[in-house]
């Protein structure tokens, strides 16, 4: 089954459009999961790639985000329970002593979006909560936030309590927002830095793919 | 309206290479340029300098009020570095910025209080940032309430109302202004103050976007702002706008910036 014409309706986020789509692949008998991979992950990996070029913005991928949730909604009854194939596990939040949510938010909604789950801390996270969220959830990847130079140092606080707490070799490590930058990330020991939303995505499937 | 230029942030590549050479003139040649242009306040950050900040805040400070006599916008939520930079500043710095997050109101209010300044007060509350419009006011007037309280005067707080990205939530826009025009309309006194980037993240053609947003932010009662006075184009915004709202008194000093010059030429 060709899927391009779903992927076209979530790129240009025609949610009635998708929605209908969606419903006409199951009507068909497709595959849920095959719906899931080259309908809907398939048209967000190329909605990240246009917004890393800068030849889509972001209230254009918020709303292709919107869309594909409506989507992955009418698919989501027709997966019997835990057979949803997860791409990963990612633990994200904004540092310790840092509010701001809305790059952090984006990230996680197009990583979301390309078929990893995450689990959003929130923001003013302490190291202490990084440190148990990845005890507990046994990540693939940590995602760390900052916005603000002074909350920067939050994020070397946190990978230092994690390999206190014997976890650093079990989750790696990626960064970002407005004032990091990949010097930083490597000062600080952390495995990934991602300049936005979409490059996140090819950082996070580089990491899984690199095992 | 007091226009406060943002370009010698460290947060900037250019300006981070300078600072951390220490070369003086470069930091002084933008310092001079924002002041020709118009800024009536340099501000000033090194905030991605981390530990150095309280070295390289006041070694900024004395760099640019030896070129150009202005006060300064001391730009860090950092006591240590705000009180160095303080101790060299000449006149009267505004401090930029407490916030009712309780550690950094704590840490700052004895800064602010006990040292002749004019401080930015950040609409930003201890557990969350604010939406609307009426959370901004309520947060800006338990600010303006405490610092009053422990002294200031409320011509020498200026409310930052907390902008935010159009691009995120097409309400931002508007609960911004509204702000604004509350903050105004209830501390008569009080000044307003909004960097302008911030409204047009994630969205292309942002110059256009920050200078209309400007117009309309001074209509709304803005009296200061924190942005580029280098760009031409959102400087002739300013002067029209500034003429349209009955503030420039025979038009003359939009008149005057033309013949100056200092209009794009396409304007």
């Amino acid at each position: 089954m060709d899927f391009t014409a779903l992927s076209e309706t979530i790129i240009k986020g025609n949610m009635d459009g998708a929605v209908k789509e969606t419903q006409k692949a199951l009507d068909a008998g497709s595959d849920p999961q095959q719906i899931l991979d080259q309908g809907l992950i398939a048209a967000m990996d190329v909605v990240g790639e246009k917004f890393s070029q800068g030849t889509m913005f972001v209230p254009q991928m918020l709303r292709s985000a919107k869309t594909m949730q409506a989507c992955v909604a009418l698919l989501k009854p027709q997966f019997q329970a835990g057979t949803v194939s997860s791409k990963g596990k990612i633990i994200m939040g904004t540092v310790k002593g840092d509010l701001h949510d809305i790059g952090k938010n984006l990230v996680a909604m197009m990583l979301e979006g390309a078929g990893f789950t995450i689990v959003d801390l929130g923001v003013d996270v302490a190291p202490e909560a990084f440190v148990k969220a990845v005890a507990d959830e046994a990540p693939q990847i940590l995602g760390m936030s900052a916005l603000l130079s002074t909350t920067m140092p939050s994020m070397k606080a946190t990978i230092e309590a994690l390999k206190q707490a014997g976890h650093r070799d079990k989750v790696k490590i990626m960064i970002g927002g407005a004032p990091v930058t990949s010097q930083f990330a490597k000062e600080i020991g952390a495995d990934r830095y991602a300049p936005d939303a979409g490059s996140a995505v090819s950082e996070a499937k580089g990491v899984l793919a690199a095992g | 309206m007091i226009i406060v230029g943002e370009k010698i942030n460290t947060s900037r590549k250019a300006i981070a290479e300078a600072v951390g050479k220490k070369d003086a003139a470069a930091i002084q040649a933008v310092a001079r340029a924002q002041a020709d242009a118009g800024a009536q306040y340099i501000d000033v950050n090194a905030g991605t300098f981390l530990e150095q900040e309280k070295v390289l805040l006041p070694w900024l400070v004395e760099t640019v009020q030896e070129a150009v006599d202005a006060p300064l916008c001391l730009d860090s939520p950092a006591p240590e570095a705000l009180k160095e930079a303080m101790a060299v500043h000449k006149g009267r710095p505004l401090i930029n910025s407490i916030s009712l997050e309780k550690d950094r109101y704590d840490a700052l209010l004895p800064v602010v209080a006990e040292n002749p300044c004019k401080v930015v007060a950040l609409c930003m509350a201890q557990a969350a940032m604010p939406t609307t419009a009426d959370e901004r006011i309520a947060v800006g007037a338990e600010l303006i309430e405490k610092l009053t309280s422990a002294g200031m005067a409320l011509e020498d707080i200026f409310v930052d109302p907390l902008v935010q990205p159009v691009s995120v939530d097409v309400r931002m826009g508007p609960a911004v202004l509204a702000a604004i025009a509350g903050i105004a309309e209830r501390f008569p006194g009080v000044g307003t103050i909004c960097g302008l980037s911030n409204i047009s993240f994630g969205l292309p053609a942002r110059r256009l976007i920050n200078r209309h947003f400007l117009g309309l932010a001074l209509a709304h009662g803005l009296s200061a702002a924190i942005c580029d006075p280098t760009d031409a184009e959102l400087m002739s915004a300013l002067a029209a706008v500034n003429m349209m709202l009955g503030r420039d008194e025979y038009c003359a000093e939009f008149i005057d910036a033309y013949e100056k010059g200092l209009f794009s030429k396409h304007a």
